[in-house]
């Protein structure tokens, strides 16, 4: 502190009663009342600002990482990340967002899609639909009337077209990306970008190899219902409808329903159905 | 003087690695040596983190130990501990996010170990604030020698590894290494942790701890009414 400042202070009516204050504290004995409650406000005070100033300055550089963390899950999902590719110029090189409305599957262009944030729109009122019961078979209570899918083009034509779905497992909401590809039909991969299942059983849906199980599953069968959903155990390859199911994961059967809850949800009417019928006609 | 204040923080400071280490001799803070030790990068950063909380939490409790009521000691020691690790979670989301994310809840369970909060009560509360400061240092070294001991089997024989470099050459990329699958699960961490202190033990018998009971040899005994 300079010492202009510690003038000025000096000379504060207020100051110097806290001053007083402070020295009739000190020399009190440590066990009376009021130097019990003293000492537990002024630590309370002090580190409620260590925190917030801990909160505070840091926020941006949280904010940033998240958003690269999803950048970076959404170029893993579209099968675009690499080894030390610069993700966020993979990102804006390659990856289009767009914003979608669920109910009629049309695009929405007058808001601006990089700074719509989908899972706060979910949670503000006049931004979401609250689900009934029978519809909310992924247990998710609300949504968001706007979604932002990415899509990934070449030559101006769609190459994979990646959703956002999210449905409760066990213990959690699990957030994740589904990637599909132009003909809104064949899967080419999921991940979760967040997820509090039990690691090691439910867990396991970022395991990379259960999910490379996922890719050239297709999604709606021949009456156009969703068709794609896990099984028990292993699939068995030489029967039909193989092509549709998905091996669950071991152990954590509630984890696998959630995983199927929600790729019901999310493919069908009330999600996404929509919006690829129309990809599908316009391509 | 000098001299004095030297040796007398020397072994503050290099007490805890060995002879008395918080995990192998005291036994304190299992869980996260358990729960964050199968890669050395995420032991490593738990590692600082525990030491700086420990060491400033202790300075900080030292500085106001003669100014802290009994009746709400332990509380206040709490406060403080949160506080810090709550700064220490918020500065690794800042700048090491991945490895923020691996460790996620651990971070925040610093404010429960054991380690931190023995040496606020045993050490911090009784001494100047630089040897406080001094002593959560070796502690904190102590924690982290041990973790990043286990660390080091167990990202080496369970993935081949040591920082995410590959040391051993994997038989599913074509190699010679049949990774050790257990000792990517938790419990290895014990069978470690459990030969590590044998290992100590070995070395600095006085360690070994006194039986609770001693069985008496029948023919001495006083319960030999016939």
């Amino acid at each position: 502190m300079s010492n202009g400042i510690k003038e000025k202070l000096k000379n504060c009516k207020q100051y110097q009663k806290f001053d007083a204050y402070k020295e009739k504290v000190l020399a009190m004995t440590n066990d009376s009342l009021e130097k019990t409650v003293a000492v537990a406000l002024a630590v309370c005070f002090v580190c409620a600002i260590l925190v917030s100033l801990a909160a505070v300055a840091l926020r941006p550089m949280q904010v940033e990482n998240k958003a690269l963390d999803m950048k970076k899950n959404i170029l893993d999902v579209a099968g675009l990340l690499n080894e030390g590719t610069d993700i966020n110029q993979a990102f804006a090189d390659q990856i289009e967002e767009k914003l979608v409305d669920i109910a009629t599957g049309d695009y929405v262009d007058d808001i601006d899609a990089a700074a719509y944030d989908q899972r706060k729109a979910a949670k503000d009122p006049a931004q979401n639909i609250r689900l009934t019961r029978d519809q909310d078979i992924a247990s998710i209570k609300v949504k968001a009337k706007i979604a932002k899918v990415y899509l990934v083009k070449k030559d101006n034509q769609i190459e994979s077209i990646i959703l956002p779905v999210h449905g409760y497992g066990l213990w959690s909401t699990m957030y994740g990306f589904l990637a599909l590809q132009a003909d809104g039909q064949t899967v080419k991969s999921i991940n979760f970008y967040d997820q509090a299942e039990t690691p090691g059983l439910g867990g396991e849906v970022v395991n990379p190899n259960w999910r490379a199980l996922w890719a050239g599953k297709k999604v709606y069968g021949e009456s156009g219902e969703v068709e794609l959903a896990l099984v028990k155990g292993v699939v068995d390859t030489a029967k039909s409808g193989a092509e549709y199911k998905v091996d669950g994961l071991a152990g954590a059967t509630l984890t696998s329903l959630g995983v199927s809850n929600l790729i019901q949800y999310w493919m069908s009417a009330e999600g996404f159905k929509s919006y690829l019928d129309k990809i599908k006609s316009n391509g | 003087m000098s001299a004095v204040i030297n040796s007398e923080t020397k072994k503050v400071l290099t007490e805890p690695l060995v002879k008395n280490n918080p995990i192998t001799l005291q036994v304190l803070g299992i869980c996260s040596a358990l729960a964050v030790t199968s890669q050395m990068s995420t032991s490593l950063i738990m590692a600082i983190a525990l030491t700086s909380v420990t060491a400033c939490s202790s300075a900080a409790i030292s500085a106001i130990r003669n100014h802290i009521p009994s009746s709400i000691r332990i509380i206040v020691q709490m406060t403080i501990i949160a506080s810090l690790v709550i700064v220490v979670d918020q500065v690794l989301k800042a700048f090491v996010y991945d490895i923020s994310k691996q460790l996620s809840v651990f971070v925040g369970l610093i404010i429960t170990n054991c380690i931190v909060m023995g040496r606020a009560e045993a050490y911090a509360m009784k001494n100047p604030p630089m040897a406080s400061f001094i002593d959560g240092i070796g502690n904190g070294l102590g924690y982290s020698l041990i973790l990043v001991i286990v660390a080091f089997f167990r990202e080496l024989l369970g993935s081949g590894k040591l920082l995410g470099v590959e040391i051993f050459s994997l038989v599913k990329d074509g190699g010679w290494y049949e990774p050790n699958g257990l000792m990517l699960l938790p419990p290895s961490a014990f069978f470690l942790i459990g030969l590590i202190i044998w290992v100590f033990r070995q070395w600095k018998p006085e360690q070994v701890e006194h039986p609770d009971f001693q069985i008496m040899d029948i023919s001495h005994g006083e319960g030999g009414h016939h």
